[in-house]
């Protein structure tokens, strides 16, 4: 038996071993078990979940900005101390994902590159502007809350190292949506200008939060082979439906109400049902006309150039170090 | 609308920040170090105002020195460490510092292991039946295979 780097991806293999190894993944999926890094697997499944977590990466780190805009203009320095924990987090969800993406055969480099190339996708909720301080607020309840739906489920993803850093994740998000939550509920308590800010801000964050789980069932062609390789535990219309369902009572609690007067329970279907979502613009927004997208990637851009001498400061530093350390050694031996 | 009213413009221009090479001591510290210098020289901005190119400042071989690391944390005293994640990190001192900041924001450790990626030996997934013995046939090696004392106390 040969030791083993932790990743890499295999190398061509003959027909038989790519038959026991279809036969192991086949066994893994109807047992409901975990793929890890090492084990065969089919290069359809290592794509998808390599687009998949790669972009759900992206996602957290391009999702620092609006919230990153608002540190300075936290109403107290408590606030501001959440915010900067919150947004501490996101860089650190980014940091999770990027290292299940990489056991999957792709640097980090190259997928940082690509997304400030523009050649990478991420949530296309982040191309909304956060206008006002109840923003904050809306993007905690509504849009953290959407994220925590679909990612408790993704915790028994079929892929190791997918699921280990959802489930960190998830521990870590639940007091992101609370924030939000309690940043509307004391604007929807204060004065009447302060409860009109919070009613705006849920107004304008609800549609994008609900296209959050992605297109319908039956406009989501990938959805199918995802939920066959227990990627996906349930439908992007499912966890939709749940959502609104707990929106529905989060917001009384709020005072304040959705912006969709045709919410109702199903008595038949047993489903929440919501009124229509303008899936043109959702489209619009994924495609790189939102109305921050450029702004957001220019500033990711400018981040990466602004930190390049921090990086090089390191690596020259410990190349320093251990060209000192060689020289010591050298010594101890003459 | 200046910026400050304008919550999507950064507040503070990111021009503040100190950037370049210039910074760095003069007299490069070894050949490598040297390199990485005047690439960062020659691509440095001549001017605060001049828009950054889409092409990021610095290529990435910048983080080629960057290698992977994996980190243990240790949750409590008494216990062991246990894997918590990788990093990338140019030394161990920064991967320690990085695991920090990046595994324990909530107090999930008082001790932490960084160890490289390409210096821990793994078992091949695929030798599993002839690497692991199997257990069939061995119940004996366990407490319940042994039921004669079933009733009989503190045993």
């Amino acid at each position: 038996m040969a030791a083993q780097n932790l990743q890499s991806v295999p190398a061509e293999l003959s027909p038989e071993d790519e038959a026991a190894g279809q036969a192991n993944f086949d066994r893994v999926m109807a047992e409901d078990s975990r793929i890890e890094p090492k084990d065969w697997m089919p290069a359809a499944y290592r794509k998808t979940l390599l687009r998949q977590i790669s972009q759900h990466a992206h996602s957290e780190i391009i999702g620092m900005q609006p919230e990153a805009n608002w540190i300075s203009r936290a109403p107290s320095l408590k606030r501001k101390a959440i915010l900067m924990a919150k947004v501490q987090d996101e860089a650190g969800h980014g940091l999770y994902l990027y290292s299940a993406a990489e056991t999957l055969g792709q640097t980090r480099d190259k997928m940082m590159e690509d997304l400030i190339a523009g050649k990478a996708r991420y949530s296309s909720i982040f191309n909304y502007p956060a206008l006002t301080w109840a923003d904050m607020g809306a993007i905690g309840w509504l849009v953290d809350g959407a994220a925590i739906c679909n990612q408790v489920p993704l915790c028994r993803a079929s892929y190791g190292p997918y699921g280990r850093a959802m489930v960190r994740i998830c521990k870590e998000e639940s007091f992101h949506q609370r924030q939000g939550f309690e940043i509307l509920l004391e604007l929807s308590n204060g004065t009447p200008e302060q409860k009109q800010m919070a009613q705006d801000a849920v107004n304008r964050w609800y549609a994008p939060a609900l296209m959050m789980f992605g297109p319908p069932d039956d406009d989501s062609p990938n959805s199918k082979q995802s939920m066959a390789w227990n990627i996906k535990r349930f439908s992007n219309d499912e966890l939709r439906s749940r959502f609104v369902g707990m929106m529905v009572e989060q917001v009384r609690v709020l005072g304040l109400t959705l912006p969709d007067d045709q919410v109702r329970f199903n008595e038949d279907t047993r489903k929440w049902e919501h009124g229509p979502l303008d899936w043109h613009e959702f489209q619009e927004v994924l495609a790189g006309r939102g109305p921050c997208n450029a702004q957001r990637l220019e500033r990711r851009r400018e981040a990466h150039d602004d930190g390049a001498w921090v990086r090089e400061a390191a690596a020259a530093y410990a190349a320093k170090q251990q060209a000192k350390q060689s020289m010591t050694t050298k010594e101890y031996a003459a | 609308m200046s910026p400050h009213g304008n919550p999507e413009v950064p507040a503070s221009s990111a021009s503040e920040v100190i950037r370049g090479a210039e910074q760095v001591p003069s007299g490069a510290p070894t050949p490598e170090a040297a390199a990485t210098e005047t690439k960062a020289a020659a691509t440095t901005p001549a001017s605060e105002n001049q828009v950054p190119s889409i092409q990021p400042a610095v290529n990435h071989a910048d983080r080629g020195a960057w290698g992977l690391w994996e980190v243990f944390v240790r949750s409590s005293r008494g216990l062991s460490h246990v894997h918590a994640g990788s990093l990338h990190a140019p030394d161990a001192a920064m991967a320690l510092r990085n695991a920090r900041d990046l595994y324990t924001r909530r107090n999930e450790g008082v001790s932490i292991w960084v160890v490289p990626a390409d210096a821990i030996a793994a078992s091949d997934p695929d030798a599993k039946g002839s690497f692991f013995e199997s257990p069939q046939g061995k119940d004996y090696r366990h407490a319940t295979y042994y039921t004669k004392s079933e009733g009989v106390k503190h045993l």
